[in-house]
C-alpha cells in the first residue's frame, strides 16, 4: 500500500515534511515580531510598485516570512503574467546607466 | 564548591517536566550528587507525587518565603537517596504567592548544601515562569518531537535570552524510534536545527515512566529500560561528562554528524 501510494503520487511528502515547513514558518513569523496585519499592507504595497511595470498574478502572490541560519528574510513570491505594453526593462531604466 | 540551579522549563504543558525534574533529580543523586529538587508550581503541586514524598509534606515553599518555618523543616529527604531533597510547592495557594526574588534567595541557600538545585516550572510564560528561572544558572528546555511543543520551546528561549537566562539546553521528551524511521515524526536533528540550542539529551517514548510514576518510584531508580537510561546520560552529561547520544532515537543516515554540525557548527 505504502509503495503503491508512492508510486501513484509521486511527490508524496512524509507528515514529518510537513511538520517540519509548518514549523519553519510559524518560527520565523514568531520570532520576528512582525504583526500579520504589516505583513499584509507591505504585500500590497510590493504588489502595487510591482504592478507599475508588470501585470501579476494577484491569487498566486505568496508572502511569507522565513528563517535560515539566523537571518529573518521575507520572501514574496509573484507570478507575473504579462509584461505591461509599453514598459521595458530599457525605459524602466532609464538614465540609470 | 556552591551547587548548580538548573530549572527545568517548557512554555506547553504537558510535554514531561516534572517526571523529568524526578528522574534527573535520582539519577543525579546515584551518581553520588547532593540534590535538591524544587516544586514552583505553586497551586498545582505535583512534583511530590512523582517523587512518592505526597504523605511527608508538613511545610513547602510559601511557608519558607513567608518566614513561617526554616527552609530546612520543608525539604523531605528522599527514602532510598540520602543525598536527595524536595521542596514542595504549596497546593492552597497561586503562583503571586511567592516573588522571583523569595524563589532566588532560597536557591541560594539551597546552592551551599548540595552539588545540583533543580527547580521544575510551572507551564506557561507569566509570573510562574520569571519564579522559576530567578535562581537560575542554567536553563533546560523541554520539549516533546510535536509543533505546539517546539514553538513553544522557542518562545521560552526568547524569554529567557531576554532576561539574560538563555538559551539554555534541550531535552527532547517522548520521541518515538517507529514513528521517525517511518517519517510521520520529527527527529532530533529537525528540532535542534529548528531551535538551534545545545541539545542536552533525547528520551525514548517509554510506557515503563508512567508505571514507575504510578508507583511514585521514578523510573530512574533502575536502569533496566531505555528510558532510564536517558535519564543517567541525561545526569552525566549535566556533570560534565561528555556522553554520546544513544543512536537508536535518531534519524537513519548520518544524523549524528549532522549534529555534530548543528552543535560546532
Amino acid at each position: 500500500m505504502g509503495f503503491l501510494s508512492r508510486l501513484f503520487h509521486g511527490n508524496h511528502k512524509s507528515s514529518k515534511t510537513i511538520a517540519k515547513e509548518r514549523l519553519r514558518l510559524v518560527l520565523a513569523h514568531d520570532r520576528s515580531g512582525i504583526p500579520p496585519e504589516l505583513l499584509n499592507v507591505m504585500k500590497n504595497e510590493i504588489i502595487v510598485a510591482i504592478s507599475k511595470h508588470v501585470r501579476v498574478d494577484r491569487d498566486g502572490i505568496e508572502v511569507s516570512l522565513s528563517q535560515t541560519r539566523g537571518h529573518t528574510r521575507l520572501v514574496a513570491d509573484i507570478p507575473i503574467v504579462s509584461t505591461r505594453p509599453g514598459v521595458t526593462p530599457n525605459s524602466s531604466e532609464r538614465g540609470t546607466r | 564548591m556552591p551547587g548548580r540551579v538548573v530549572t527545568v522549563t517548557s512554555g506547553k504543558g504537558g510535554v514531561g517536566k516534572t517526571t523529568l525534574t524526578a528522574n534527573l533529580a535520582v539519577a543525579l543523586a546515584l551518581l553520588g550528587r547532593r540534590v535538591t529538587a524544587i516544586d514552583t508550581d505553586i497551586g498545582l503541586r505535583n512534583l511530590d507525587i512523582v517523587m512518592g514524598m505526597e504523605n511527608r509534606i508538613i511545610y513547602d515553599i510559601v511557608d519558607v518565603a513567608e518566614g513561617r518555618c526554616h527552609l530546612s523543616q520543608a525539604l523531605i529527604r528522599d527514602k532510598r537517596l540520602s543525598g536527595l531533597h524536595l521542596l514542595p510547592a504549596s497546593q492552597t495557594h497561586d503562583k503571586s504567592a511567592v516573588r522571583p526574588e523569595e524563589v532566588a534567595a532560597i536557591c541560594e541557600e539551597l546552592r551551599g548544601d548540595n552539588d545540583f538545585v533543580l527547580v521544575d516550572s510551572p507551564a506557561g510564560i507569566e509570573g510562574g515562569f520569571y519564579n522559576a528561572v530567578a535562581g537560575a544558572d542554567e536553563i533546560v528546555i523541554v520539549t516533546t518531537p510535536e509543533l505546539s511543543a517546539v514553538r513553544s520551546a522557542d518562545r521560552v528561549i526568547g524569554l529567557a535570552e531576554s532576561i539574560g537566562k538563555g538559551p539554555g539546553r534541550l531535552i527532547i521528551n517522548r520521541i518515538k524510534p517507529s514513528m521517525v524511521k517511518r517519517g510521520d515524526m520529527l527527529d532530533t536533528f529537525d528540532v535542534i536545527e529548528s531551535l538551534a540550542i545545545e541539545l542536552l539529551g533525547v528520551v525514548p517514548d517509554d510506557e515503563a515512566v508512567i508505571v514507575a510514576a504510578n508507583k511514585g518510584v521514578p523510573l530512574a531508580n533502575e536502569q533496566s529500560t531505555q528510558a532510564s537510561r536517558a535519564f543517567h546520560n541525561i545526569a552525566r552529561r549535566m556533570t560534565g561528562e561528555e556522553v554520546p547520544f544513544m543512536p537508536i532515537f535518531e534519524a537513519p543516515g548520518s544524523l549524528l554528524n549532522r549534529l555534530r554540525r548543528a552543535i560546532t557548527g
